[in-house]
């Protein structure tokens, strides 16, 4: 019996996943609703259930895609995979103003580069501070504080050591996480509320699992705008990355 | 038909991507470059586009509005695929960075939403069900 319904499971994997994802949200309405009297957002909390059943596929299988590295959850992996992540995103956009974006066009590009420089500043910092004073050390931890894609990007475009980039991969991905997490916390101090804020936190906040998650916890109606300047960013840092910020970096530090 | 909004979606998908790809190729990075960004303008401009037209009816676009609502349910998804692990065994610069680099892009989103005039609004957004 139970093996017959694994099957099932297994070989549904991505209907598995829509009846798995529709369980965690209205098991997080839910909580959202009972326990926290609608002060915490259900898709918040659906989030930060998505996050810890990844922690516990990554503890159970040693894998590296969470929740998806369980055979009966295969389908996770292609439900929340890039393809049908950036499909939801662009269909998104449907509800954009053209007008709304057009007046918040320059701002966004604007935070899109401090988005790009102020992380990395801040990561290669902290990394010189901790012990790795070689210009390629800093230069590929300030660039995984961009994103984690930028991170190893960089770091295999300038050599760095393999412990090194994983390192960026974990500086990133516990950014993304913060910004997953936190934006619905900081959202009044951030002044999320209006087309023109959701697109300087876009350009700002990196990342664009980090910022679609952080918005689709505050305020659904953000999340095109957010997403439309955030989808540069990976592209704009995996430029500026092994290029100019390299450069300034080795121009600093000397080696 | 409903599967025409969901071509006309599906084509500035590939679309966008396919031109993120050849921006990345011409300024030499090894990545797309707002693909995803891309695809978005384009559906925006070909809505309005078609809209004037009258090219699109109400079907068509609940072709492209379902999509838009399974967003919130895919990035549950998503946050189910992190490698929550890896980051977590990072350590302490990884940590740090990462905390001090949210932290002070948070400050900086702070101050540029209030500075300089906002006069973009929610007021005309089109009513979004609740999740």
């Amino acid at each position: 019996m139970l093996h017959m319904l694994e099957k099932i499971f297994v070989q549904n994997g991505l209907v598995t996943s829509f009846a798995l994802v529709g369980l965690i949200m209205w098991v997080s309405s839910l909580i959202s609703r009972k326990l926290t009297f609608g002060r915490v957002h259900g898709s918040a909390i659906a989030i930060v259930i998505g996050l810890v059943l990844a922690w516990l596929g990554g503890v159970f299988t040693g894998g590296q895609k969470g929740l998806a590295d369980l055979p009966l959850f295969t389908g996770v992996g292609l439900m929340g995979g890039a393809m049908l992540r950036d499909f939801a995103i662009v269909a998104t956009a449907f509800e954009v103003q053209a007008n709304e974006a057009r007046k918040a066009g320059l701002i966004g590009v604007v935070s899109l580069l401090l988005g790009t420089l102020l992380p990395f500043v801040v990561g290669a910092s902290i990394a010189h501070a901790f012990g790795y004073t070689d210009a390629v050390s800093m230069t590929t931890i300030g660039a995984g504080a961009v994103t984690y894609i930028v991170g190893p990007v960089t770091g295999a475009a300038i050599g760095a050591s393999s412990d090194v980039i994983a390192l960026s991969i974990a500086t990133g991905l516990i950014k993304a996480i913060i910004v997953m997490i936190g934006t619905p916390i900081a959202a009044g101090f951030m002044g999320l509320k209006t087309p023109r804020s959701a697109m300087i936190f876009g350009g700002l906040a990196g990342t664009v699992s980090g910022v679609s998650a952080g918005l689709a916890a505050t305020d659904r109606r953000l999340v095109p705008y957010g997403a439309l300047i955030a989808t540069f960013h990976t592209g704009i840092g995996c430029l500026l990355g092994p290029s100019v910020l390299f450069f300034a970096t080795r121009a600093l530090v000397g080696t | 038909m409903i599967i025409y909004g969901t071509a006309l979606l599906a084509f500035c998908h590939l679309a966008g991507l396919f031109l993120g790809d050849l921006l990345g190729v011409a300024i030499g990075v090894k990545t797309n470059v707002g693909g995803v960004g891309i695809a978005m303008l384009l559906l925006i401009f070909l809505r309005l586009y078609l809209h004037k037209k009258g090219l699109l009816p109400k079907e068509s676009e609940a072709g492209v509005a379902f999509w838009g609502a399974m967003y919130i349910p895919v990035v549950v998804a998503m946050a189910a695929n992190q490698n929550v692990v890896a980051a977590i065994k990072g350590g302490p610069v990884a940590l740090l960075s990462a905390f001090a680099a949210a932290a002070v892009c948070a400050c900086c989103i702070g101050v540029l939403t209030r500075t300089g005039r906002d006069s973009t609004s929610f007021v005309n957004a089109p009513q979004l069900e609740e999740i």
